[in-house]
């Protein structure tokens, strides 16, 4: 029988002790089926896993949040082009100075640098190019993988 | 995110913003405009004091929405961005671009007439 997959999301969280720190290090992950209707879900389980931390200012978690939204987005839309049998892996990990999530997705990557966000007065009607321009105003660093097809985001305390 | 529209003494056409504006919801927004302009509503406010997060289709559904407004030679004004959410259009320069006032009251006592 084919069909449209249910739009399921599989969650793994697996804490672990890091030796003569005074926390934890929580790591989640998550397989998300392509669908931009779960990204909200998405960034509520990840906030709730990750950004626990006393540290992580209400700004912060607001950047990240944001952030985490534009990194979904682009890897469910212009990655996997909302093929319903690709999916989106997220590994996040979480610990005293830094949670750090990276967002792959199946499709044949990107060049970053290739990207303009729209700042210029003549440009500001353009409705797209902002993601990630945002997510590199957002969080503290921003990598990607040779492919283009995986962003690495990092929040780092101060 | 849901919405609720109701109008004015003054014929503003205020829509509040119930939870996040996001790529997977942003063109139910953009057709309520449409739908408004289409029976002449031409003066509108959006109402952001419910709203968590906008991403950046969120931000160009609303530089589309108004760029359709002008054109029918009306008006948008925002409302009820926190400072949170503020950040976003500063930093996208977007803030120059719309006319944004701190609570409903003051983006409806912006319209004359």
């Amino acid at each position: 029988m084919t069909g449209p997959l249910p739009a399921t999301l599989q969650l793994c969280v697996r804490r672990r002790r890091v030796p003569n720190a005074a926390g934890a290090t929580v790591q989640v992950s998550l397989r998300v089926p392509s669908e931009v209707g779960c990204i909200e879900e998405v960034v509520d389980l990840l906030m709730r896993h990750c950004c626990t931390a006393h540290w992580v200012s209400r700004r912060g978690r607001f950047n990240f949040r944001v952030a985490l939204a534009e990194a979904l987005a682009n890897a469910i839309v212009a990655g996997n082009q909302e093929d319903r049998s690709k999916w989106v892996e997220v590994q996040a990990e979480c610990c005293g100075e830094r949670i750090q999530i990276e967002v792959t997705d199946q499709g044949p990557g990107f060049d970053p640098a290739t990207i303009e966000a729209p700042l210029l007065p003549e440009d500001l009607d353009r409705p797209n190019g902002r993601g990630l321009f945002l997510i590199r105003h957002l969080v503290d660093d921003v990598s990607f993988n040779a492919l283009g097809n995986s962003i690495c985001m990092t929040l780092r305390r101060h | 995110m849901a919405f609720t529209a109701s109008k004015d003494a003054k014929g503003v056409y205020l829509i509040r913003v119930e939870g996040q504006l996001i790529v997977g919801n942003r063109q139910e927004l953009k057709t309520a405009v449409q739908e408004a302009l289409d029976h002449g509503e031409r003066k509108f406010v959006i109402d952001f004091s419910r709203t968590g997060y906008i991403d950046s289709s969120g931000l160009g559904a609303l530089v589309s929405i108004s760029k359709k407004v002008r054109e029918q030679g009306g008006d948008l004004r925002l409302a009820g961005l926190n400072e949170d959410l503020r950040s976003l259009f500063e930093l996208t320069k977007l803030d120059t671009l719309f006319a944004i006032s701190d609570t409903v009251e003051r983006a409806l006592g912006g319209f004359t007439g």
